[in-house]
């Protein structure tokens, strides 16, 4: 006769509502670790899925994640004839957050990405297509609650959603939006007619100023027209440069040549990722860490005296086991079977629970396997502690205490 | 006598002493008790409040030692020196069967299961432990009761069940302590009778605590106690 069964199924309200709370307890522990993997799972997807050799970025910087980065549009060329270097695509990155025709916010990192070399293939899409036009298309995480076909205003010009990616958000838990480099650079120089206008004019008192302007007076004709006339005046910035290279060079070599250029600071995709990791979510991936870790011990502590105090009810009845003659494996088994169910019920209820409610949180939760098989262990071995704890007291309970 | 073995009185108690406490609250619960009970035997054991006659069957039972002299069931020494010579729980469910003043069965178990289990925990296989439990509980009259949780049953009832899981093992030795207080004295005669007939019938000795004089008639010796003393009972005129 299996006394743990038994003694569920006479109180089995009381056992059920036990178990789903400690179920509930284990998802808040399993969805703590979920969130942290999730928060640091984000915030290197970019740069894991952009699958760059190498990040070339300003000077001393830690662009283009990290901190502002802005390097030379024309750099890219430069890359292009270092020996060994298969692809170096502009990277252009920068928040935008502006209103909807619908009257709804859209935060999001707008990405630039170097058409025709790139045309976002190895974006991880659910719905669309990549680019498949240099200008006027948008890819974007599916976090930004756009639908394909849908078009969205940034600057002067409406965008397309032609495909959604998933889990494509920065370290800061955004939604990002592709566009092509160009027009990346557009939304981020986008200025309305009257500020071109107030710069046209300022332009015009600067020249004024030099002497130049007097002897070239030309000058001061092109100082009203467009940027791109003047010489002195560069194409917009971007903020870094992706090199892959070529499958039979060594990246260490071609990170030499580069780094001993003055004007710029090369970092591998592993650097990227540290620099990301230690920078922009160090300090909340810490917080979480340590609340993690607080919320297992809590947990564990709770759901012992659980355990514990489920013994403590049945004391009297395991003397009366004692003083009809039972041996002490009936007695443990009836802790340790009750304290083992309650444990597997509990987590079983967390991963049910966990499953319908994670995908729903704002942000990511990833709750990896590992992370499954080390929750496991733990909840096995609480589970044990329990009972050891619930078995000692059993162990001090006297036949006589039925007498008295 | 069956089971335990050698010859001889059933249960053997010579010189007990038990002594609650130290000092200022010291008890002196049992004082120099001497009783040989043999196979088949029904003893009664009569007393006020207090004169130590729980403490008494604890001593045969193997629950609390005595603090001096010795207890023999079956011819095999149990308890001396102040502490008990054999395996206690082994011998418990092989030798002994209690019913108490409160039936104390397991709440989470329903009235067959409460005397199933007495027969699994001494290694009796489920399904024959079952029909033993079901006709132990017909033989009490309360088989129509035996799906029911204790706390479905009326007092009596419960009591008759622990006394069906008392007689499961059929014990050399059944030990009650005021097993009646619960019944109206129709029922706790039929109980005393019960315990007279599985007494004669499978030569278990019964030594049974009871306040009920009017029962008496069952026995077939009685005992009285007084402040820790045993004598023979002298019935009043
Ligand atoms: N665990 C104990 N610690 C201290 N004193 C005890 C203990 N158990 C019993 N006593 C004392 O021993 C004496 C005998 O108690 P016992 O329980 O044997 O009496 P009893 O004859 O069974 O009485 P009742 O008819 O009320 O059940 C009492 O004075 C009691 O107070
Ligand atoms: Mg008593």
């Amino acid at each position: 006769m299996n006394l743990a069964y038994r003694d569920i199924r006479h109180h089995f309200g009381r056992f059920v509502l036990t178990a789903v709370g400690i179920g509930l307890l284990l998802m808040v522990v399993m969805g703590m670790s979920g969130i942290y993997r999730g928060m640091v799972e984000d915030a290197v997807l970019l740069v894991e899925r952009a699958g760059a050799d190498l990040w070339i970025v300003q000077k001393d910087t830690h662009g283009p994640f990290a901190e502002v980065s802005r390097i030379p549009a024309s750099l890219g060329d430069r890359l292009r004839v270092v020996p060994g270097v298969r692809s170096a695509d502009n990277f252009v990155s920068f928040t935008v957050q502006r209103e909807l025709e619908d009257g709804r916010q859209l935060r999001a990192v707008v990405q630039g990405l170097d058409w025709p070399a790139d045309r976002g293939e190895w974006l991880p899409l659910t719905a669309g297509h990549a680019f498949s036009r240099a200008h006027y298309q948008m890819v974007a995480d599916r976090s930004l609650g756009l639908t394909v076909g849908q078009q969205v205003r940034l600057g002067k010009d409406f965008y397309e959603v032609v495909g959604i990616a998933r889990n494509m958000v920065s370290s800061g838990g955004d939604g990002m939006a592709f566009l092509t480099l160009r027009d990346a650079q557009a939304v981020q120089g986008d200025m309305v007619g009257e500020s071109i206008r107030i710069e046209r004019q300022a332009r015009l008192a600067r020249a004024e100023r030099i002497d130049i302007s007097r002897t070239q007076p030309v000058l001061t004709e092109r100082a009203l027209g467009p940027s791109g006339a003047i010489p002195a005046i560069g194409p917009p910035a971007v903020s870094a440069v992706m090199v892959r290279v070529e499958a039979e060079c060594d990246v260490e070599r071609v990170r030499g040549i580069v780094s001993s250029w003055p004007d710029v600071s090369v970092y591998t995709d592993e650097e990227q990722k540290g620099f990301l990791l230690e920078g922009n979510v160090d300090r909340a991936r810490r917080q979480i860490g340590l609340f993690r870790i607080l919320l297992v011990f809590v947990s564990g502590i709770i759901m012992a005296l659980i355990i514990y105090t489920l013994t403590l009810d049945k004391v009297h009845d395991i003397a009366l086991l004692k003083l009809l003659g039972a041996r002490n494996r009936v007695v443990f088994g009836l802790i340790v079977q009750q304290a083992m169910l309650l444990g597997a019920i509990g987590y079983g209820v967390a991963n049910l629970i966990g499953q319908w409610v994670f995908p729903r949180f704002p942000r990511r939760v990833l709750v990896s396997g590992s992370d499954l098989v080390m929750l496991a262990v733990a909840v096995a071995g609480i589970s044990l502690f329990a009972s050891l704890l619930g078995i000692w007291k059993a162990m001090k309970v006297e036949p006589n205490e039925v007498l008295a | 006598m069956t089971g335990v073995g050698a010859r001889g009185p059933a249960v053997e108690v010579e010189r007990l002493d038990k002594v609650y406490g130290s000092g200022n609250t010291e008890v002196r619960a049992l004082r120099d008790v001497n009783l040989a009970v043999s196979g088949g035997e029904v003893i009664a054991l009569l007393g006020p409040s207090g004169a130590g006659k729980s403490t008494l069957l604890k001593a045969i039972g193997l629950i609390e030692a005595p603090t001096a002299g010795r207890i023999a069931i079956g011819g095999v020494a149990v308890a001396g020196d102040d502490r008990f010579l054999v395996n206690v729980r082994s011998f418990r469910r092989e030798h002994i069967g209690f019913v108490f003043q409160k039936a104390n069965l397991i709440p989470f178990l329903t009235a067959v299961e409460n005397v199933q289990v007495a027969l699994e925990i001494n290694d009796e296989p489920a399904r024959a432990a079952r029909r033993r439990s079901m006709e132990l509980l017909d033989y009490l009259g309360v088989s129509d009761r035996a799906g029911h949780y204790p706390s479905m049953l009326s007092g009596g009832q419960q009591q008759r069940v622990a006394v069906a899981r008392s007689l499961a093992n059929r014990p050399d030795l059944i030990l009650a302590d005021e097993p009646t207080a619960a019944l109206d004295s129709v029922r706790g005669r039929q109980v005393m009778e019960l315990f007279r007939k599985v007494s004669h019938e499978q030569g278990a000795s019964v030594i049974v605590v009871t306040h009920d004089h009017r029962a008496l008639d069952v026995f077939d010796r009685i005992f009285e106690m007084e402040d820790g003393r045993l004598r023979p009972h002298e019935p009043s005129p």
